[in-house]
């Protein structure tokens, strides 16, 4: 231990999962990438190509906090779009700044192919156990799937709670407690547990909430920060929050062919990286006759893109309005309110006069 | 004394004001240029309302604001209603027109359509990262050609041959006018090709992709200029609304707002006279840096925004550092 102080970049709450697949499945050192904020996003903007998607900039920026923060190892991954060059292009702007560090690019791996994925590791740390890592990657991998499903009822309630933020309150326990977990069993109790006490907590739900489901591109739909935190002003203005995009549910138990058949009348071609989630999503969210959705990804986003014309179909075909966010590097939140404020207002009204 | 309600609108370029009373019929109005001061523009708006406005027979009970400066002027006023521009501009336009389906709103520096069946808001779009094709474009060129912003549409009317601008961009637009000016191209045949650009920006992004369907209605400060109103007929083949208040619609639908939140407060005028400053504070404490501004009514603290956390939150009555 010590040698490699390896980091990859904030992504929601997934540093959990990461941190014990990197210390006790690669026995190497985890640094904690520092919570993303304005000055994780000034410093990759300073350093990034000026159109690059908003997460490149996120994700660089996070990188040098990282290594500030001690890293010398770091990792980043692929996916079907221009986040492949991703690694690429960030390892070399990082050596151009002169840091002294190791950069693993995981792009080549593909999770459904184990030995890339063993390949990768071993690029991590070369010294590596295949015993260990064996060992903890189910605990790692059920972890994710257990955090997704408490943060998915959390979405669901949080705007409905009778002392606000008793959820968030509970969640961060949750987490911390997650981080000395290292056995399925522990695993297991630690989220029956606390799924107990989520569902605890007191909420006082109207019969008929709002209801929004969320859809978009990968990062910005996952790290709150790049979209101005916008689960939690949806709850706070009383609203059943959905979203079907977490690592959980598109990498460990991903169904393209079911998707590829739901769409087909909207889609014939997969346009890449999320676009088909997006559309799928949208549709699902439309039939169950949801109050509203809301599209974010980052400007530039070109799958994401490519999914505006068939939501619009969706939206004129199921009478659901669809509002679509594009964030780059403002940070101003006035914009992103009004238009969340007017959407709340118009969901509200056509609820009303529904009933 | 006879109730009344006032309903302020404070955008980036303009400040619009009306008062209304219970039958929402207009008692005063005004409209002045914002200039970068939000609080300064409402006070002279104050002072100029108070002047038209019958004081003997009727009172102002409730106040609501609207347009990007709602917030400040919510607390600067004591508001009943803070309503975000869309919906403020949904409700006039529905009270005003109440068949209306669809309405074209483009201001100072951000445009919307709002798309209205049966009198609700059905879909609303509005222009993001990029203010391309807004009244802020339309005035720098005016200023660029030597034009009163007030004889542009009419101008425009005059021309028989648009020149063709670039519509996407206004850089690229801009560059567009001046090459197609040294070419040797009309003013006013420029001035045309202006109001077709900006109309085709607008249907090209913020209308993209919704189904527009008349009655429409027109409003914002650049439906004042005939040239666009022209070309929004041309381009949608349907006749273009402009009420003779279409800068106003804001104003009215939150004065409408106000009355019906049945939230009364006691109003006066002389909130003219007192001082409001403002004054932005670096949070520092964590790397996200918050700026929080704090709102000082004669010196004291009366709110304070921008903080992303509790950490932030500013409780105490603070005074203003001299």
């Amino acid at each position: 231990m010590g040698k490699y102080k390896v980091s990859f970049p904030h992504l929601g709450s997934y540093f959990v999962p990461l941190e014990i697949l990197f210390t006790e499945g690669l026995d190497v050192e985890y640094i904690m990438p520092p919570t993303i904020t304005k000055r994780t996003l000034e410093l990759g903007s300073r350093y990034s190509p000026d159109y690059v998607c908003a997460p490149f900039k996120y994700t660089l920026g996070n990188f040098i906090e990282t290594i500030e923060a001690g890293a010398n190892t770091l990792v980043q991954t692929g996916g079907g779009c221009r986040l492949d060059y991703y690694g690429e292009l960030q390892g070399q702007i990082i050596k151009d700044l002169d840091y002294n560090v190791r950069f693993v690019n995981l792009v080549k791996t593909k999770s459904s192919l184990l030995i890339t994925l063993y390949n990768g590791f071993k690029e991590i740390n070369p010294d590596m156990s295949l015993k260990k890592i064996a060992k903890i990657l189910p605990v790692a991998l059920k972890m994710v799937e257990y955090m997704d499903t408490f943060e998915d009822y959390i979405r669901k309630n949080a705007g409905f709670e009778k002392h606000p933020g008793a959820l968030k309150e509970i969640h961060h326990e949750f987490l911390n407690e997650l981080r000395t977990v290292r056995t399925k069993k522990e695993l297991n109790n630690t989220y029956q547990r606390y799924m107990k006490r989520v569902k605890g907590v007191e909420v006082e739900k109207p019969k008929n909430p709002l209801k929004v489901g969320i859809i978009g591109e990968y990062y910005t739909i996952m790290e709150p920060f790049s979209n101005h935190y916008i689960e939690r002003e949806l709850a706070q203005m009383g609203i059943v929050v959905d979203r079907w995009m977490n690592v959980s549910n598109s990498i460990i138990h991903n169904s393209k062919n079911k998707m590829k058949e739901h769409i087909k009348n909207y889609a014939e071609y997969n346009m890449g990286a999320t676009s088909m989630a997006t559309i799928n999503k949208a549709l699902e969210f439309a039939k169950k006759n949801y109050d509203g959705i809301i599209h974010v990804k980052s400007s530039g986003c070109t799958p994401e893109i490519d999914t505006m014309p068939v939501l619009q179909n969706i939206s004129a075909d199921y009478k659901i309005p669809v509002l679509y966010f594009s964030f780059d590097s403002q940070t101003s939140d006035i914009g992103i309110q009004t238009r969340l404020e007017a959407f709340y207002d118009m969901i509200m009204m056509r609820k009303e006069a529904k009933n | 004394m006879k109730k009344s309600y006032l309903g302020i609108d404070i955008g980036s370029i303009s400040t619009k004001a009306v008062v209304v009373d219970e039958k929402f019929d207009i008692l005063a109005k005004e409209y002045i240029m914002t200039d970068g001061d939000p609080v300064g523009a409402v006070k002279s708006l104050l002072s100029m309302l108070k002047k038209q406005f019958d004081q003997k027979n009727y009172e102002i009970v409730s106040v609501g604001t609207t347009g990007s400066a709602r917030k400040l002027i919510g607390v600067m006023t004591d508001a009943s209603v803070v309503k975000n521009e869309i919906t403020a501009h949904a409700i006039g336009t529905t009270f005003l027109y109440p068949d209306a389906r669809t309405i074209f709103e483009i201001g100072g520096q951000d445009s919307k359509i709002i798309l209205i069946n049966n009198g609700i808001v059905v879909d609303y779009a509005m222009n993001t990262l990029c203010a391309a094709g807004t009244g802020a474009f339309l005035s720098s060129q005016a200023h660029r050609l030597r034009v009163g912003v007030k004889d542009f549409g009419k101008i425009a009317l005059q021309s028989k041959n648009p020149t063709r601008i670039a519509a996407r961009c206004t850089v690229f637009a801009e560059s567009d006018l001046v090459h197609k000016a040294q070419m040797g191209h009309k003013k006013e045949d420029i001035i045309a090709g202006l109001c077709n650009s900006v109309v085709s920006n607008y249907l090209n992004n913020v209308g993209k992709g919704k189904i527009i369907a008349p009655p429409i209605v027109f409003q914002g400060g650049v439906s004042k200029n005939e040239g666009v109103v022209k070309a929004f007929e041309e381009a949608t083949g349907y006749p273009v609304i402009v009420d003779p208040n279409s800068h106003l619609i804001g104003a009215l639908g939150v004065a409408i707002l106000a009355k019906k939140s049945r939230n009364e407060k006691p109003f006066t005028f002389d909130i003219a006279d007192i001082e409001f400053t403002t004054g932005g504070i670096d949070c520092g404490k964590c790397p996200n840096n918050c700026e929080i501004i704090c709102i000082y009514k004669d010196h004291e603290l009366i709110d304070a925004w921008g903080n992303k956390c509790e950490n932030g939150a500013i409780k105490k009555a603070r005074t203003r550092p001299a």
